[in-house]
């Protein structure tokens, strides 16, 4: 009945492509890069609203644009990518065919008519809920449907993850473990099955309150389950984007975990500590305890943490192991000095890592302290927090890898590769600049989620420190940064796509690296990683001054008890 | 590499590199350290979570903040003319958030406490208070119950910053604290 499945091996990495696999990994990302265009259009148009002196669109057009941006961006583009990554995690990287690449069409045209529909609601302008859409604020009916239908579609390509795992065990197309890599894509897919658990716990009542059937939801319960999903959605990002980079420092040095196993412990710290670990969004609700804010935020989420600080140190290590052995070995960084820096891929995987660890981690951390929160909820802080983990860590590390997998997949050369080599410092230290500076307007108060923050038809008078402008003035300058960055990606992709020319291989050119390339272990061929540990002890220094900092100026506000 | 499976079958027994040991280690202790932050805050600080909260129907606590209002109302500001209200310092005062506005205007003394009171009527709401920079979330149908003690003196705006609709950047309140007599 199966037809019997058809392979290709790539003249590039000497992998083995299942069609099957191929064809939906190529849909599910370019799918996933026009939305990433889209969204960030609507984001585009959000930050040149929130520049004081552009202030460009209309109150109801900004409230529009920014539900449009959130969820096309955060869910549907960091979504299609990762499905399109998970099928590659699967079925390329163990060289074995996709489980039912039928039930990945289905699965496909789920989300996508999940996401036409949530966008044609809130671009109707009655949907303008906010991605987080809180009761008992009421969006079009369509428009839970349409998330409902998307998150129906993505566990649908959970599965056949899952199944493809199965597969490839079964029919022997490898040996031992799983990769790392593949390991990490499983703990995403483990996180996003119980994420959608969670939305779906929450968002069909909430479609059947909007149609009438249920008369109340109560808006703490809302907010307890829906960040179950919202919360966790974003570990999805963070096991993803780290799987990603432990994939391009093999892909571009060859490089292997320092150690199999803490690596892989640190990742099985995200499935037991980090997607549970969800009041950091409910610190300043009113009827949850401080008892359950505190045991849930810390005993999970440092956990966590600690998770995250290891990958942040095998990462680097493992690259600067790898360099080692290639001869770099003189001082602490002439392995990080002589790196390709000219390669985006390597750059914006490189920018990704630092920026997320030092922008997004060590802030994220700071305001999911319960009393610090108190500073920091829903002003544009926390935006700048998340654009420093999502923006800056996720999206630049999955274009970095698309900078590698559209020319692999599509078998055509980059065009443009001058600007290619430009886009990591474009998108990256713009959005980097951005998130730092929306952190500071939002130290000064600044509200999230705004479009005036000079109150003019407000009842009465209040005025924002003149820092607060400048500062939302430099967000808005280094959002312009980003979105050049931005759209020179979306131009790359879309040209080597369309127009970039075709690769000539000589057949099997390069030989399939597997065998050789897995290193043994053991401490003679080791090396130490002083470089690394350096810049570790570096963000650890950052990380604790500015957290005490942060309890500094808490201590000087009013008091509250 | 780790796109590809590991070499050794049973990589659980490899050794692990002295650096990720200390580092996991110093790591270790820094989680601990912020663990404990939390706790010892509440016993020592003075910016805390009150955990006070009750529930309430919204026609009700309009009530309570109507009899509050006719009570202590001192005078009337602002576009809207909003009641000012100057209650007795270490009393029960009486916020109230709604599409859009901050009802009433509070007038404070520094440097005293004051049990204050918030709810929304109808969807959430974000109490800010700038510069002062504190934030709490207001809901329908909770009382929250907070022990305030303005430190600083002047005007503060109270910002509405959970998204509330159409209106919510027009919803500005005001806190006045007065030097104390
Ligand atoms: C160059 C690209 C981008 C620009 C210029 C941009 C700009 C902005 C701005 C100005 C806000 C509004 C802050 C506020 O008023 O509350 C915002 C919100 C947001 N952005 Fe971006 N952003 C960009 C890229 C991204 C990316 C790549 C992601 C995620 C993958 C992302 C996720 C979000 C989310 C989730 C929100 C919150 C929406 C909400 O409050 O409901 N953004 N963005
Ligand atoms: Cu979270
Ligand atoms: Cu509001």
């Amino acid at each position: 009945m199966v037809a019997k499945p058809v392979f290709r091996t790539c003249g590039v990495t000497g992998l083995k492509i299942h069609d099957g696999a191929e064809l939906l990994i190529k849909a599910n990302a370019v799918t996933a890069v026009v939305v990433l265009a889209v969204g960030g259009l609507f984001g585009l148009l959000v930050a040149l609203t929130r520049w004081p002196s552009v202030h460009l669109l209309p109150a109801d057009m900004f409230y529009l644009a920014l539900t449009a941006h959130g969820i096309d961006i955060l869910i549907v583009w960091c979504i299609f990518f990762e499905v399109a990554l998970m099928y590659f995690a699967s079925a390329v990287l163990l060289g074995s065919r996709l489980a039912t690449p039928k039930m990945g069409w289905v699965a496909y045209a789920l989300m996508v008519l999940g996401a036409v529909i949530t966008n044609w609601k809130v671009l109707e302008g009655n949907s303008s809920v906010m991605m987080t859409s809180y009761v008992p604020m009421q969006a079009d009916p369509l428009f839970y449907v349409g998330l409902i239908l998307f998150a129906v579609g993505a566990l649908i390509a959970c599965f056949i993850f899952l199944g493809t795992l199965v597969v490839a065990k079964a029919e022997k197309c490898y040996e031992g473990s799983i990769p790392l890599v593949t390991f990490g894509a499983l703990v995403a897919c483990i996180i996003a099955v119980y994420t959608i658990a969670s939305g779906a716990i929450i968002l069909i009542p909430t479609f059947l309150w909007s149609i009438g059937l249920i008369a109340h939801i109560d808006p703490l319960m809302y907010k307890v389950v829906w960040w179950g999903m919202g919360h966790s959605s974003q570990q999805i990002n963070v096991a993803a984007h780290i799987a990603v980079w432990y994939a391009i420092a093999a892909i571009l040095f060859g490089a292997k975990p320092l150690s199999e196993k803490v690596s892989r412990m640190a990742y099985l710290t995200y499935i037991f500590f980090l997607q549970i670990a969800s009041a950091h969004h409910l610190l300043v609700e009113p009827g949850l305890s401080s008892s359950y804010k505190i045991f849930n935020t810390s005993y999970g989420m440092y956990l966590a943490v600690l998770g995250s600080m290891i990958h942040g140190l095998t990462v680097p290590g493992c690259i600067e192991a790898a360099q080692r052995k290639k001869g770099f070995n003189k001082g602490l960084f002439e392995w990080l000095r002589k790196a390709p820096w000219g390669n985006p891929v390597f750059s914006g995987m490189f920018l990704s890592l630092i920026m997320f660890g030092f922008l997004g981690g060590i802030s994220g951390v700071t305001m999911g302290v319960e009393q610090i929160n108190i500073m920091i909820h829903n002003t544009i802080y926390v935006p700048g927090h998340f654009h420093g983990t999502v923006a800056v860590g996720t999206t630049l590390a999955f274009m970095a890898l698309c900078f590698f997998l559209v020319p692999v997949l599509f078998r055509r050369e980059l065009v443009l590769p001058g600007l290619a080599k430009l886009q990591p410092y474009l998108f990256g230290l713009g959005m980097g600049v951005f998130s730092v500076f929306m952190m500071g307007a939002g130290t000064l108060g600044v509200s999230r989620r705004h479009w005036d923050m000079a109150f003019t038809d407000a009842p009465h008078a209040f005025s924002h420190a003149p820092a607060a402008f400048l500062m939302m003035g430099i967000v808005g300058v280094s959002a312009v940064i980003a979105v050049i960055g931005g759209a020179i990606f979306i131009a790359v992709m879309v040209g080597t796509i369309l127009f970039g020319k075709p690769m000539v291989f000589a057949p099997a050119a390069a030989a399939p690296s597997a065998p050789p390339a897995v290193a043994t272990y053991g401490s003679a061929e080791e090396f130490s990683v002083p470089g690394t540990f350096t810049l570790a002890l570096l963000f650890l220094t950052m990380f604790v001054l500015y957290y005490f900092v942060n309890w500094k100026y808490l201590a000087s506000t009013w008091l509250l008890s | 590499m780790s796109i590809f499976p590991p070499k050794e079958k049973v990589w659980f027994n490899e050794p692990v590199e002295k650096a990720e040991i200390l580092w996991i280690g110093i790591a270790l202790v820094w989680a601990l350290i912020m663990f404990a932050m939390m706790p010892l805050w509440h016993l020592k600080g003075s910016q805390n979570m009150s955990n006070e909260a009750y529930r309430i129907q919204p026609d009700k606590y309009q009530a309570k903040v109507d009899e509050f209002v006719e009570k202590y109302k001192v005078g009337e500001e602002g576009k809207a003319k909003t009641p000012v209200v100057h209650p007795p310092a270490g009393s029960d005062v009486y916020l109230l958030a709604r599409l859009w506005e901050w009802y009433p205007v509070l007038e404070l003394e520094q440097g005293k406490s004051y049990r204050l009171h918030l709810s929304s009527l109808d969807w959430q709401h974000g109490f800010s208070v700038q510069p002062a920079n504190i934030n709490l979330q207001v809901h329908p149908g909770i009382d929250e119950v907070v022990t305030i003690t303005p430190t600083t003196s002047g005007d503060f705006g109270i910002i509405c910053n959970e998204y509330c609709g159409i209106g919510h950047h027009t919803m500005l309140g005001k806190i006045r604290v007065v030097a104390g007599k």
